[in-house]
């Protein structure tokens, strides 16, 4: 096998056609109704809290725990990656998604204990969305106190 | 006595058989096609361990011991063990066979491993270093994942490309006397780098390898591949193989559907939602150890290309932006 | 119409998630940076002021996905701004993100106290 710069190219290309593409339509029709339905079931449980009267935030706390809290059980009992595998970003992309890429590091590092296992790993995920997150509200913030102050 | 024919490859003037072979393998591999060829095969995966690393170093010690036994030697009898695996520092292995007390050296192919130790325990006993030699491979879908990939329970989408990790470990017993299959010609690939950056698509990473070291065998021992009745790669899966074909071919080495690797023998693709195959360590350990050898000693086939492929990825590395390194091994075995 | 406001939720949603499978299948992104991409787009849009017309079309439509996590981080750092200055920029993101993660990481550390890592099958 030659392994000039050349040869190189030409098998990547051929990789490229060789292999199998994603069914994206598929995947795509997956995602959308998947994921429209978690966000369905976050503004019909929105609603709901809002006939209490409670308040925007109390309502999107409490609409946030539920869904949270479902997320972190179906990942428990390992539901979540089976919708996961068909749904897609469908179930990547809501905040369910966001719940399931903590809890499932922490159940999976458990056996490496409390502290460099289940607390160190649970972010391994959730954290760069923290790092990133958090420092362009930083951004945002800044930018705003010099163009509205 | 210098043994080089070529390049890579060497030739066994001793003989070296394969006196016994033993493959324990996971649920998912024993609901596959090569199910009833298994010595063993666990319904819980976990084999009532605590992780699935003390899991995978369960599956060795299990493979290990039942091929020692089947050749019936015991620790004293062997004289080396080599054995590898995919986890950090050969973690499944060594863990695996440390009550072993038997001389060992570890090695690492990644799934190439099974390869390796062959070809380096037929060396030792065509030297004259050893008369037994007990080696093998193995890995776990689990402790893979946990380590290369994600989390089990993230709910993420394997690509079309990707390959599945065989659980399981599979051993041999490499004899100076004895019956059995003997090993005839070690063809010792070089690392192959063809610029594949997705971890992916395993198999278009190690095909280059792969393509490699065929047309170093077959230019090196004269033969050509109507030689075999069996050319089997080791878990290059459908991309793959496909690739091997392609390029092999256009090298002249032309197979007449001799050619197969032990990932699609081992998964029904469709009904098991293993996407392009089996891969890992174990994939052609237990393969070879189940299916193959005792295809071999029924005399169902006559002898036997073997070449475990591995990707030599660094999970580190990777994610500085390499492409991935490959390499395989290619062993003669055949039935005298 | 009550009707059409879920249907609105439904529909902005699933967009939202369809944006996101493109970007998976098409660039191999892994989910963990399509989510650092998303927190941190619906952050920069919230603070143009554009994502609070996604908003007001799609209501959790809008605030489910993690796009709606990077929007509250940006309301809440600008409300802060306003309120206390400049140092609020410090403070007013995280704040308003406190009861989300908080909720995320303590149902992390119940769920990994009960179960038990499982097979794929």
């Amino acid at each position: 096998m030659e392994t000039t710069e050349k040869k190189k190219k030409e098998y990547q290309q051929a990789v490229k056609v060789l292999s199998p593409n994603s069914h994206i339509i598929k995947n795509c029709i997956w995602a959308f109704f998947s994921g429209g339905t978690i966000c369905l079931i976050g503004h019909i449980l929105r609603k709901i809290f809002e006939s209490f009267n409670y308040s925007e935030d109390k309502t999107a706390l409490l609409v946030n725990l539920i869904l949270i809290g479902s997320s972190a059980l179906l990942t428990g009992l390992g539901l979540y990656s089976k919708m996961g595998k068909k749904c897609g970003a469908g179930t990547v992309v809501p905040i369910t998604g966001f719940a399931n890429s903590m809890v499932s590091p922490s159940i999976e590092y458990k056996t490496q204990g409390f502290i460099f296992g289940l607390g160190a790993k649970m972010f391994t995920v959730a954290g760069p969305v923290l790092v990133y997150g958090i420092t362009a509200s930083v951004v945002v913030g800044i930018v705003h106190y010099f163009i509205a102050g | 006595m210098y043994k080089r024919i070529g390049r890579h490859t060497v030739k066994i003037e001793n003989p070296v058989y394969i006196v016994s072979a033993a493959s324990y393998a996971g649920k998912k591999e024993g609901e596959g096609p090569l199910g009833k060829y298994f010595d063993f095969v666990a319904e819980d995966i976990m084999l009532g361990e605590k992780s699935w690393e003390k899991a995978e170093s369960m599956f060795f010690k299990k493979a290990f011991k039942t091929a020692m036994q089947k050749a019936g030697k015991t620790f004293d009898d062997i004289d080396y063990l080599l054995a590898g695996d995919l986890l950090n520092q050969c973690g499944g292995s060594t863990f695996g066979l440390r009550d072993f007390k038997i001389p060992y050296f570890g090695i690492y192919g990644a799934c190439s491993t099974f390869g390796e130790a062959i070809s380096l325990g037929s060396m030792l006993i065509d030297g004259g270093f050893g008369k037994n030699i007990l080696c093998g491979a193995g890995s776990h879908f689990c402790s893979a994942e946990k380590q290369f990939r994600s989390p089990l329970e993230l709910g993420t989408q394997r690509p079309p490309t990707s390959t599945w990790t065989v659980t399981g470990s599979g051993a041999v017993v490499l004899s100076s006397e004895g019956s059995g299959p003997k090993v005839t010609y070690i063809t010792t690939g070089k690392i192959i780098d063809m610029g594949i950056k997705d971890s992916g698509n395993m198999g278009a990473a190690m095909a280059g390898a792969a393509c490699d070291v065929i047309e170093a065998h077959f230019n090196e021992t004269g033969r050509n591949p109507d030689y075999y009745d069996v050319i089997a790669t080791g878990d290059l899966g459908d991309v793959g193989k496909a690739l091997v074909k392609k390029y092999a071919g256009e090298a002249g080495i032309i197979f007449n559907n001799n050619l197969t690797d032990c990932g699609i023998e081992i998964f029904d693709n469709e009904t098991q939602d293993t996407h392009c195959g089996g891969s890992g360590c174990a994939c052609s350990a237990v393969t070879f150890s189940g299916y193959f050898y005792k295809k071999l000693l029924k005399k169902d086939i006559k002898n036997i290309l073997l070449i475990p492929t591995g990707a030599l990825m660094n999970t580190d590395i990777s994610q500085q932006g390499e492409t991935i390194p490959a390499i395989a091994h290619a062993v003669a075995i055949e039935m005298g | 119409m009550k009707v059409l406001e879920y249907l609105r939720a439904f529909i902005t949603g699933g967009a939202i998630c369809v944006i996101g499978q493109i970007l998976i299948d098409k660039t191999k992104l892994t989910s963990a940076r399509i989510l650092v991409l998303f927190v941190v787009t619906g952050c920069i849009l919230g603070g143009l002021g554009i994502y609070k017309y996604i908003y007001d079309f799609g209501g959790s439509g809008a605030t489910v996905p993690l796009t709606g996590f990077g929007y509250m981080l940006s309301k809440g750092v600008i409300e802060e701004v306003d309120k206390v200055g400049f140092l609020g920029a410090f403070t007013g993101g995280l704040k308003s993100a406190a009861g989300g993660v908080t909720i995320a990481v303590v149902f992390s550390l119940i769920s990994a106290l009960i179960f038990k890592p499982k097979d794929k099958n």
